[in-house]
């Protein structure tokens, strides 16, 4: 039944892993576990595929969760932005379980093997609700979900820093998570409401409170944190280093992003008719300090990169440097900048994702990302460096590949607002790329294996096979940018030009009111807002 | 000013919590304490939530004859869920510090910050 | 059109064909015999489809082949226009007669990775046939970056210490200048004219004037690092570590040309000679060229390495293009058009010479020389006729292309650049000819049997020969060449 289907994409996309996850426990066998979560997931990815075709058909639209009215009910909303970044999420995680097969037996306990694909689906869950939610406090449950599987998830890595690496990340997620919620807590204390449409139109009438200031406060910080923007991003080089080249690959290409996701929601939708981004304190004159925090990201990240022997750390820090980028397109607050930031991510995404996975795979055959014990990998794993050299050369922004894209979209909008700083900050940490790359690929390519060495194989075809489809997105997006660039050009101007009321038309397009309960039932319901709670409590509205 | 310091306890106390917890998140060197603060700091959010939904003479929101004040019940039930996941949270935690302990022999944080460093140039 | 091809298609082969090779290599990396013969027959389907393309273009037409949209209203588009056309003509030619003489060089000498070698070089040739029939500059941009990408393995090749230190210059430098310069000119001109494409009269006349066009003149001109305008030039030195075959067509054809041609093309079709010469100011960056000219021979007369001799001028070579072009008077645009052609033979020769040398008696130094002109009378006889054309003396193509260049000077009334190009030409031939008169005048030191030497290996001099004459033959039949460039001028001035 197509249209049964159809009505419920939005919910079937979340709950689909977040059911699927914990059916992979009684699945004992390591190969079968793997299987069933790529299955899940690619399951997924069709959906966020059916999802971004109704959106490109219809429009945003919204769906209630469990038949419950917005703003009582829990509400999820997909608009151009969520239907790009649900795609993201879902084809990486694809791509990455597919890879995860033999790099997971390799670098994880036989026995945890099941529990390492739970924790993956969990992960998932979390992020697609988080870009999937229109409600603020929903949200944060979905943060937690995939934060608490994802510091699991790195502290199964093989080295016993892993495990400082992961609780490290918890404390400072927590931390991140924790003040987002009072973030939120002070916005329903002054609007009553948690959901996001409503907020943004309740908002202006108490804009200028001190609560609403200390709110915004707090949710910056928050999201700087889970978000690792310069100077909250501690936890990031640890946790990527250690964590299992998998978990690396997901998490460098996804988890960070839908945080960036998270912070554009509630600042340019929730917030947006306060223009609560714009008036974050401002150190210079005109330029306010998201943008600042982004150039020194860029800057530091890249430089300390060039200083790196491990080769995850390398890209981990590099991955700072991105992440910067990524607010300096955002923090111009123009149609051009914000579509370099949010085309920066979806082409972010491809390059580490292929970064990573070569490592994973070079892990796998030579036992080591240390820079140093990797003389002559090019021609003993021809395939998977080449994989990596495509990549590369895609971080620098070398044209016909979508690193270039970004770059051209980020320069642009630099120079039309006149931010020259930004332009030279975004070409200077590019060369800077140049030089970490470089050394990268002459330790490769122009040292000859070390004498004695033992014979490396190439890394076996299912790990090949995902990495190089990353590897050619990364041309092909480059030089074909439909998608890319017109999906996220079309989520920027929504978001910048965001009315509410006007922004989602207010019924899923295809959904008809199946419990037939409508008008009638607000008053005297509110709603619990957590997918476990099961008793909707009577009450009076706040 | 009175009415602002004592009239407003609930939030005193919320506030003196979370410093307290952050307090602990920061300085403490030891990694058992530190999610412990950070329980700390979590509990102050929960009491904020409650408190703010608090409506002065009301009962309990259980519709009934006599009752016409009602406290707000949403936030409670907002935290019922923030409650679920600060527990995960120290779970993960301490999990986390008994391996920590198991890997390094240690729970002070600057004997494993030594230890790591060690690691990180032998390797 | 050959075997059916129609005029779009003809491009799409002239792009497809050196791509082949890279794959026919890759292919074939075993069978040396298999992968130069397939490499060969390629270079020559090239040569002839870009010569099929000379008739179209000089009775006027201009085909052209679109892609499809890189980014919204700038497509992957390539267009055949006359200096387009005389970049390919002499790429493709000179690729056949370098891939004749690299087997010769490369087994000569025993060198390793041969297949790697091969394969850049084929990228690197197919990154020059997208620059010569770049339709905007975004796609100009992208095989510009392609070839500085393809062919610092091939700096690096030896992978010794210095070869790895020279490959680390040689991207620093041109990747610098095209990412911190020239990218943030191309990107100023998508914002303020809307497009990229090369507009015959200029893309940005009449959407910008004043200081802002003088400096997106400085970042093209300084940001096109292949052109070795000081003090972007250290690049061009480092490079000579590499194999001379690499130095012959890549460093003193395809790299250095591409970034010339880049040059003379923003210039003409970007920003348009008449939007130029209403702009004060020009003649600083003009300046900029006349100094490398005058330094870089300064440098050259001090060089004892053959080779890096051979460097320094190429850099002062190019700045000649760079300042004639800078002149902004259509005789002289002409002969920048024509030098890129002229200083192409003239400067293959001479590393091929070099190379000649190197192989047959392994002697890198100039003070080495005494006396080999008898031993190698080919190579030395046509090391002295591209000497000739670098100095610009009749009969040879450098003096055409200096006779155009020094009319529009004078047309220009420009005085400092004509005494730059006299002061110049001086300097030329005080570090060639003592080369060649110690070559050929001097006693040579004498040598124990064991390491006496003729001539080079015969693919290696059936080359170096045929570039020599055709640096004699494009004297007296330069038409084609003309007419191109008379095209882009827009008719005879």
């Amino acid at each position: 039944m197509p249209s049964l289907l159809s009505q419920n994409l939005p919910a079937l996309q979340v709950v689909l892993p977040l059911v699927a996850a914990p059916l992979c426990l009684f699945l004992r066998l390591p190969r079968l576990a793997w299987l069933f979560a790529l299955a899940v997931s690619g399951a997924a990815f069709a959906v966020s595929i059916a999802l971004i075709v109704l959106v490109q058909q219809n429009g945003a639209f919204s769906y209630d969760m469990g038949g419950w009215a917005a703003p009582w009910g829990i509400e999820y909303v997909i608009d151009p932005l969520d239907s790009v970044m649900l795609c993201l999420v879902t084809g990486i995680a694809t791509l990455v379980l597919m890879y995860a097969g033999p790099s997971v037996e390799a670098e994880i306990p036989r026995r945890q093997i099941p529990v390492f694909y739970v924790l993956f689906l969990l992960c998932l869950t979390g992020l697609l609700g988080m870009v999937a939610t229109g409600d603020v406090f929903n949200l944060f449950v979905f943060l937690e979900i995939s934060s608490l599987s994802t510091y699991a998830l790195v502290a199964m890595g093989r080295d016993p820093r892993a495990q400082t690496s992961a609780y490290r990340y918890l404390i400072l997620g927590s931390l991140g998570a924790t003040f987002y919620v009072i973030g939120i807590g002070l916005l329903y204390m002054m609007t009553g409401t948690l959901n996001m449409e409503d907020l943004a139109r309740r908002i202006p009438e108490v804009a200028e409170t001190r609560t609403i200031s200390v709110a915004i406060a707090f949710l910056a910080v928050g999201l700087a944190l889970k978000l690792a923007l310069f100077p909250l991003h501690k936890w990031l080089p640890g946790a990527y280093t250690h964590a299992p080249s998998v978990v690396t690959a997901f998490l460098a290409a996804t988890a960070t992003k839908v945080a960036i996701y998270v912070l554009v929601r509630i600042f340019f939708t929730v917030l947006g008719p306060i223009e609560a981004f714009q008036t974050l304190p401002a150190t210079v004159s005109e330029t306010q300090l998201v943008g600042v925090l982004a150039i020194l990201a860029m800057m530091s990240g890249s430089a300390v990169a060039v200083f790196q022997y491990n080769l995850k750390r390398l890209f981990a820090y590099s991955s700072i440097a991105q992440v910067g980028y990524m607010m300096l397109g955002i923090s111009m607050v123009s149609v051009t900048g914000m579509t370099g930031g949010l085309v920066h991510m979806v082409n972010h995404a491809m390059m580490k994702g292929t970064v990573f996975m070569a490592l994973g795979a070079v892990i796998l055959r030579v036992g080591s990302p240390d820079i140093r014990r990797l003389d002559g990998v090019g021609y003993r794993m021809p395939v998977t460096m080449a994989a990596f050299v495509l990549a590369a050369f895609s971080l620098i922004g070398v044209p016909g590949t979508v690193g270039f894209i970004s770059k051209l979209y980020l320069v642009r909008g630099a120079i039309e607002g006149g931010h020259w700083i930004m332009v030279a900050a975004v070409l200077a940490s590019s060369l800077l790329a140049v030089i970490y790359v470089w050394r990268v690929l002459e330790v490769a390519y122009f040292r000859s294996r070390p004498a004695g060495a033992a014979p490396v194989r190439e890394a076996p075809l299912v790990m090949l096979a995902p990495m190089w489809v990353l590897a050619l997105a990364n041309v092909y997006f480059g030089l074909e940018t439909t998608y890319t660039v017109g999906l996220t050009e079309a989520a920027a101007d929504y978001i910048l030009n965001y009315v509410p009321g006007e922004g989602p038309t207010w019924e899923h397009p295809l959904f008809e009111d199946p419990h037939g309960h409508g008008d009638g039932h607000g008053t005297g319901h509110g709603a619990g807002h957590a997918p476990e709670q099961d008793a909707h409590a009577p009450g009076v509205d706040p | 000013m009175f009415e602002t310091v004592l009239g407003l306890y609930n939030y005193w106390i919320v506030i003196v919590l979370m410093m307290a917890g952050f307090y602990t998140v920061i300085a403490r060197g030891n990694l058992a304490k530190k999610v412990i603060g950070l329980n700390i700091f979590q509990t102050s959010v929960f009491l904020m939530y409650i408190t703010m939904g608090a409506v002065e003479g009301g009962t309990a929101p259980i519709v009934s004859e006599e009752a016409t004040v009602y406290s707000n019940p949403l936030p409670s039930v907002l935290i019922l869920t923030a409650i679920v996941v600060g527990v995960a949270t120290t779970a993960v935690g301490l999990a986390l510090v008994v391996r920590i302990r198991e890997a390094f022999g240690t729970l002070e944080e600057d004997e494993v910050l030594a230890l790591e460093h060690r690691m990180d140039r032998g390797a | 059109m050959i075997v059916g091809l129609d005029m779009m298609q003809t491009i799409g082969a002239c792009l497809i064909l050196p791509a082949l090779a890279v794959l026919l290599t890759l292919l074939f990396g075993r069978w040396p015999n298999v992968r130069e013969g397939s490499t060969l027959l390629v270079a020559f389907a090239l040569g002839s489809m870009v010569f099929s393309l000379l008739g179209p273009v000089l009775i006027g037409a201009r085909p052209s082949l679109t892609l499809w949209e890189v980014i919204p209203g700038v497509p992957l588009a390539f267009t055949v226009e006359p200096l387009g056309q005389i970049f390919a003509m002499i790429a493709s030619l000179l690729w056949i007669v370098t891939t004749i003489y690299s087997v010769g060089y490369m087994r000569g000498n025993d060198e390793h990775a041969q297949t790697r070698f091969y394969a850049c070089f084929a990228i690197a040739i197919f990154s020059a046939m997208g620059i010569a029939y770049a339709g905007n500059l975004l796609t100009l941009f992208l095989f510009y970056e392609l070839m500085t990408i393809s062919t610092v393995p091939l700096v690096a090749h030896k992978g010794t210490d210095e070869a790895k230190r020279s490959g680390r210059v040689y991207l620093g430098i041109l990747m610098g200048t095209s990412i911190g310069l020239q990218l943030v000119g191309i990107i100023a001109c998508w914002i303020l004219a809307g497009s990229l494409d090369f507009v015959p009269g200029g893309l940005l006349a009449g959407k910008v004037e004043g200081w802002p066009v003088l400096l997106l003149l400085a970042l093209f001109v300084f940001g096109i690092g292949k052109a070795a305008v000081m003090p972007f030039h250290r690049w061009l030195p480092a490079a000579m570590v590499a194999p001379t075959p690499v130095s012959a067509l890549l460093h003193a054809v395809a790299v250095v040309k591409a970034g010339v041609f880049t040059v003379v093309k923003v210039v003409v079709y970007v920003f348009g000679l008449d939007l130029l010469n209403g702009t004060a100011g020009t003649e600083w960056i003009a300046a900029f060229a006349g100094f490398t000219i005058l330094a870089a021979s300064f440098v050259a007369l001090r060089q004892d390495n053959l080779k890096r001799r051979l460097a320094y001028s190429t850099i002062s070579q190019l700045s000649y293009v760079v300042l004639a072009a800078l002149i902004l008077a259509p005789l002289s645009v002409m002969g920048a058009a024509l030098h890129i052609m002229a200083h192409a033979f003239g400067k293959i020769t001479l590393f091929f010479a070099a190379g000649s040398i190197y192989t047959a008696a392994h002697k890198t130094e100039i003070s080495q020389l005494d006396g080999i002109g008898w031993k190698m009378p080919v190579t030395m006889g046509a090391f002295a006729i591209g000497a000739l054309a670098m100095i610009g003396v009749p009969p040879t193509a450098g003096f055409v292309s200096k006779w155009f260049m020094l009319s529009g000077a004078y047309e220009a009334q420009a005085w400092a650049a004509i005494a730059v190009i006299f002061a110049s030409t001086v300097l030329n031939a005080a570090y060639f000819l003592p080369i060649v008169h110690r070559a050929f005048a001097t006693k040579p030191a004498p040598v124990d049997p064991e390491h006496d030497h003729g001539e080079a290996p015969t693919p290696i001099v059936v080359a170096l020969a045929f570039t020599a004459l055709g640096s004699l033959f494009l004297f007296f039949v330069p038409d084609s060449f003309l007419a191109l460039a008379e095209q882009l001028v827009g008719g005879r001035p």
